[in-house]
């Protein structure tokens, strides 16, 4: 099985935003493998894993592809060191490029790699679009599995059944091979991901996506990371949606503590007026 | 001199409350747009639901075949796409729902369209005002292609009212469908009685302070007797104490009801993410430095233990003087 998993790079999110011309300011951010990524391609490694150390199934493969300046390599050499076999760093700058141009970009890698499956995060936690997914998948002409919290795939080897995490509950939906899933938070729950080779009774830590091992990150030193342009895809950076301002939500007005639970009912009844 | 093509979930003969919201969206984006809005229903039984749709749309397309009794992507993106060529719309709209999220981004690659997620407000034809970094920063983005996509929240969206004439329902085939191998399975529902999370009035949510899924009981209580849906911080719902879809969050709900309770929970960003639109915050909480208590309008720094049942007997003794 060959698995491409799509990254990007984002600014640690438990900064605080700040806004320097009208935009995020970015300067001096630390920057982290977007978590929903880093799912992915812990999901990806659950699947090509047979469970004895973390050993591969023979013949698995996973490719890591990021677009982002030269400064993303060290997001991507992260997803190496937890595993994955070798990666594609398109470099450009974040500004250049939209939902739409990475789609372009990912659909001419995945014509030249050919893989069987992309999983990927179900967004990306700084700009909260959730659409490359969907879109990639339209362009390829392949199913989609949104927001995987399960996926188990079938003894055949050719067909998954994902567990989606909607509104009121959980669908269950059987995609085949080429397909594209994005995954949700819980498919790092130490049973989640099923691939029938792993015995049933292996246990994920179930703590997230694993952390890079000293022999992982020497690894990864050595494992090869490809450098290309968006032009070489046949894509410019002509972005269609273009941020035009960022501004702060005002902060809530400050409430007040109130003594006990008497008063707060009559509060609530008497001054918000909600009971 | 667009259309706007407004997608309309439906459960029966009957639209979903997420609906109304998007035709308020779609109504918004008309009048930017210079055209009508045009409903669309997709689904075997969409007949039925589609005379309630006319009832606060001009104009409704309906789409009712035998082989789309089940949501798929696959099946439905084309459908999107061609009806919104066929009536000449400039934007298509589906509210953020899990089908909305899912489906409007494969319509817009089937349309070459740029698109709006999560919109909270419409400034103009092309541009629109989106939540980024989990809430805690505002974007307005212009979208530059001939046919935008866009998915309004429903928590920034009043229901839309109704028309004071009905508009006319047409009817659309379906064209080849084809699945492309994907197949709907089943859905485990959480059967509930309360209302749902995204348009309860009233909304009562338990954190990792509730320690386990029993203690919950003492929550649902509350939120029965106030009509209220239950929710949850996600460090309650992945310790599994409660069903993963009653969190808020970033990456769970996102709400905005009259009154949202918030206890036992901390208040971290992602949580706040969710709730920090409701209009009154209470917080019970007995640790008084926790961040929750700097959104809350009101907050008693105190054990649930002993408050959630005070609380009950409070609003119960109140409602019996009315």
């Amino acid at each position: 099985m060959k698995i491409l998993v799509p990254v990007k790079r984002v600014p640690d999110p438990t900064q605080k935003a700040r806004i320097k011309d009208g935009h995020i300011d970015v300067t001096g951010a630390s920057w982290i493998v977007n978590t929903f990524d880093e799912y992915a391609v812990e999901t990806a490694l659950r699947l090509v894993e047979n469970g004895a150390e973390n050993a591969r199934i023979p013949g698995s493969e996973i490719v890591v592809v990021s677009l982002g300046p030269d400064e993303a390599a060290k997001e991507i050499r992260t997803c190496l060191a937890m595993g994955a076999d070798r990666a594609i760093h398109v470099v450009c700058n974040d500004n250049e490029i939209d939902s739409l141009t990475v789609v372009k970009v990912l659909q001419a890698i995945i014509a030249a790699e050919k893989p069987d499956l992309v999983i990927m995060g179900k967004q990306a936690v700084d700009g909260d679009a959730n659409q490359v997914g969907q879109m990639l998948a339209a362009k390829l002409g392949w199913p989609q599995a949104t927001f995987a919290a399960s996926i188990e795939l079938g003894a055949d080897q050719t067909s998954l059944t994902v567990g989606r995490e909607v509104d009121g509950g959980v669908e269950y939906k059987k995609v085949p091979l080429h397909s594209v899933i994005t995954v949700d938070l819980r498919i790092v729950g130490p049973r989640a991901v099923k691939n029938g080779v792993t015995p049933a009774s292996h246990n994920y830590s179930g703590e997230g996506a694993r952390l890079p091992s000293l022999k992982g990150i020497m690894a990864a030193k050595k494992k090869p990371m490809t450098q290309a342009k968006l032009a070489d895809y046949g894509a410019a950076s002509a972005p269609v949606i273009q941020e035009q301002s960022v501004t702060l939500p005002p902060p809530r007005a400050g409430g007040q503590i109130v003594a006990d639970i008497p008063t707060l009912v009559k509060k609530l009844a008497d001054e918000a007026k909600v009971l | 001199m667009g259309s706007v093509l407004a997608l309309c979930e439906f459960t029966g003969d009957k639209l979903r409350t997420s609906a109304l919201s998007n035709l308020a969206f779609a109504r918004l984006a008309a009048e930017a747009h210079g055209g009508d809005v045009v409903a669309l229903l997709i689904g075997t039984g969409a007949t039925a639901a589609g005379s309630e749709a006319a009832r606060y749309a001009p104009k409704v397309v309906v789409v009712d075949d035998p082989a789309l009794a089940h949501y798929l992507a696959e099946t439905y993106a084309p459908i999107v796409a061609q009806v919104a060529r066929d009536v000449g719309a400039t934007l298509f709209s589906a509210t953020a729902t899990s089908t909305g999220k899912d489906l409007a981004p494969r319509v817009a690659a089937l349309l070459d369209a740029g698109m709006a997620s999560d919109v909270a407000k419409l400034e103009g034809k092309d541009t629109f005002v989106r939540p980024i970094l989990a809430g805690n920063a505002y974007s307005t983005v212009k979208i530059g292609t001939p046919i935008i996509v866009v998915t309004p929240r429903q928590s920034e969206f009043e229901a839309a009212a109704a028309l004071p004439a009905p508009g006319t329902v047409t009817t659309a085939a379906a064209g080849p469908i084809n699945a492309l191998g994907a197949e709907f399975l089943r859905v485990d529902a959480q059967k509930s009685d309360r209302p749902e999370l995204s348009d309860a009035k009233v909304v009562v949510s338990g954190g990792r302070g509730m320690k386990n899924g029993e203690n919950f009981k003492v929550l649902e209580q509350l939120a029965d007797l106030l009509g209220a849906a239950m929710g949850a911080s996600r460090a309650a719902t992945d310790a599994g104490m409660v069903p993963a879809d009653w969190q808020v969050g970033q990456t769970g709900k996102i709400v905005a009801p009259n009154l949202y309770f918030a206890i036992a929970i901390s208040g971290a960003i992602q949580h706040l993410a969710g709730m920090k639109g409701s209009k009154t915050i209470v917080a019970i909480n007995k640790n008084k430095d926790e961040p929750i208590f700097q959104v809350a309008d009101y907050g008693v720094v105190a054990e649930w233990e002993k408050a959630v049942p005070e609380l009950i007997a409070e609003i119960q003794k109140l409602k019996a003087t009315r």
